[in-house]
């Protein structure tokens, strides 16, 4: 549900009865929410750089259109109706908060100019600064945690309520949270632009780590029936998409949105019909979208002739190596291994080297990948990490080692939040006893 | 925008360190200094002399009760400040991380709060 919902858009409940024209109204409204919000934020915050003021602004113009459209008609740039009426909202509010002369002062300094009428309709191409927001919001200086959430807020029009299930945090937790950044993004005067070339580096690793957060909380409902965190999937791979748009020669952005292609493309495959967790090895992949594969694939090429690599690549490749090997029925261990090598060297993490010693025990056996997995088992981080004991339980049944791999299945079972994943590493503890 | 970059460091350093590394250390710091006024950023400064200088004030009860020592007994001290003026976070930011203080203490970036 978009935040626009706060005043009505969201189509109606069942047996209300509306008539053509709020129909078309709503219509035309939910349509300009969804493909203009981030844009009509983006343009209303850059120069005041009071987030929850453009919010609020535009909140209260899209009521404003629902009262006026079925009235007089849908406008014929329905945006820069839009933004003409939040304007003139920002405009107030900053009236009716300072002192008369230096909120004119300040309004005049902003550009926004004190007619604030027309000037939408005279210049009917309202400039895209969505990235620049979207850097504004993974700015250093905001708090790692919050900047997926604030983005998806800002920038995607996602509520509060929203967040807060998909990111399992209370609303009202999530709501102080997203506020506490949007105030600090005015007070500390955050710049709401795509930094220069030189810096852009470090800065787009932030915004891409922050919308990869977004997608990889979808990830664990692997059912999809949790429509909030589907949404959230669709969401940051569109966002992707911007990025990919505007900076169309960075690697890594389109290396991110292969990852998350790769990664959707395989969502119906993941449970079988009675809803059970289906591993990837025995995944049907008539199921999977071939459409989203090509694409991948193809954004994978474009990204390697750029001959920079760098971590959501290798990831990508990755994925792709999977996908290759299920369909076409030979063991590519080797080239998997070498993937996971580079992914060690580029961004080396334990949930990396776990994978790695998964996929050393394909190529050399269970002994090896024990061993491989040995080197992070001393991480504190790993105790709490079900794919670690799920993986080391693997490996320990594959040696033999039963009773090991039966502890070890109960660590992964009892850190397991989703029940069908769980049932799964129950079956395949039990199948230790046969 | 106005920012005050706050030099907090561990007070006793200074006085460990030989008359040569306290004469660059004064040099950096007065390049620094100088960099900032060229790019017209600068607003104020001063370095300020140890907490064991500071006294510190409160009323209570209508009664004033003034306390040897700083505000907060810690190893690193507030030891000095600039106040500039740029034009966004970033800018405050690159600022700060040019300062000497950035390089041997932490250097704190606050928002001077506008009317």
């Amino acid at each position: 549900m978009r935040k626009t919902a706060d005043v009505g858009i969201e189509s109606d409940g069942a047996g209300t009865t509306v008539n053509a024209g709020d129909d078309l109204a709503r219509a035309a409204a939910e349509a300009v929410a969804q493909r203009s919000y981030g844009k009509l934020v983006a343009f209303l915050a850059a120069r005041t750089r009071d987030v929850a003021a453009a919010e609020d602004a535009l909140s209260e113009a899209f009521a404003a259109a629902l009262a006026d459209w079925p009235v007089s008609g849908c406008p014929a740039n329905p945006e820069g109706w839009l933004l003409t009426v939040a304007r003139r909202k920002v405009i107030d509010m900053y009236r009716g908060q300072r002192r008369d002369e230096l909120a004119g002062d300040e309004l005049r300094a902003l550009g926004f100019g004190l007619d604030g009428g027309s000037a939408a309709s005279e210049s009917p191409a309202i400039p895209d600064q969505r990235l620049a927001l979207v850097f504004a919001c993974a700015h250093p200086a905001i708090e790692a945690g919050i900047r997926a959430p604030l983005i998806l807020q800002v920038v995607m029009g996602l509520d509060a309520k929203r967040i807060a299930s998909a990111f399992l945090t209370s609303p009202a937790a999530m709501g102080k949270r997203l506020v506490r950044a949007k105030e600090k993004i005015r007070q500390a005067g955050i710049p709401f632009r795509v930094p220069q070339r030189e810096e852009l580096g470090e800065r787009l690793d932030t915004v891409l780590d922050a919308i990869y957060g977004a997608f990889a909380e979808s990830w664990t409902d692997g059912a999809g029936t949790d429509g909030a965190r589907r949404d959230l999937a669709e969401e940051a791979i569109f966002l992707c998409r911007v990025v990919t748009e505007v900076l169309p020669g960075e690697p890594e952005a389109l290396g991110l949105l292969a990852l998350m292609l790769h990664a959707e493309a395989r969502r119906r495959a993941r449970r079988d019909s009675n809803g059970e967790y289906v591993p990837m090895s025995q995944q049907d992949f008539a199921l999977w979208d071939a459409a989203m594969i090509v694409e991948a694939e193809e954004l994978l090429r474009r990204a390697s002739k750029m001959g920079s690599i760098g971590r959501y690549q290798l990831e990508g490749a990755l994925q792709s190596a999977h996908v290759h090997r299920r369909r076409a029925g030979f063991a590519n261990w080797e080239d998997v291994v070498q993937l996971y090598d580079a992914l060690m060297a580029v961004a080396g993490s334990p949930v990396v080297a776990i994978n790695r010693a998964l996929a050393i025990a394909e190529l050399h056996g269970a002994g090896p990948g024990l061993a491989a997995m040995q080197q992070v088992a001393g991480d504190a981080r790993l105790a709490e990490y079900q794919p670690y004991w799920a993986a080391r339980a693997e490996l320990l049944a594959r040696a033999g080692a039963r009773g090991e791999a039966r502890a070890a299945y109960e660590m992964a079972v009892g850190l397991e939040r989703d029940a069908s994943v769980r049932r799964w590493l129950q079956r395949r503890q039990a199948a230790l006893e046969s | 925008m106005q920012y005050l970059l706050m030099l907090h460091s561990e007070e006793a350093a200074w006085g460990r360190m030989t008359a040569e590394q306290q004469q660059q250390g004064y040099a950096a710091y007065m390049a620094y200094g100088e960099a900032l006024k060229q790019a017209g950023a600068l607003r104020g400064s001063n370095r300020l002399q140890p907490s064991s200088a500071a006294t510190t004030v409160r009323v209570a009860n209508g009664k004033p009760q003034v306390v040897d020592g700083p505000y907060v007994e810690s190893k690193e001290q507030i030891g000095g400040y600039y106040l500039i003026d740029v034009a966004d976070l970033d800018a405050a930011i690159s600022w700060a991380s040019r300062c000497p203080g950035a390089g041997h203490g932490t250097v704190e970036v606050r928002p001077v709060w506008t009317m």
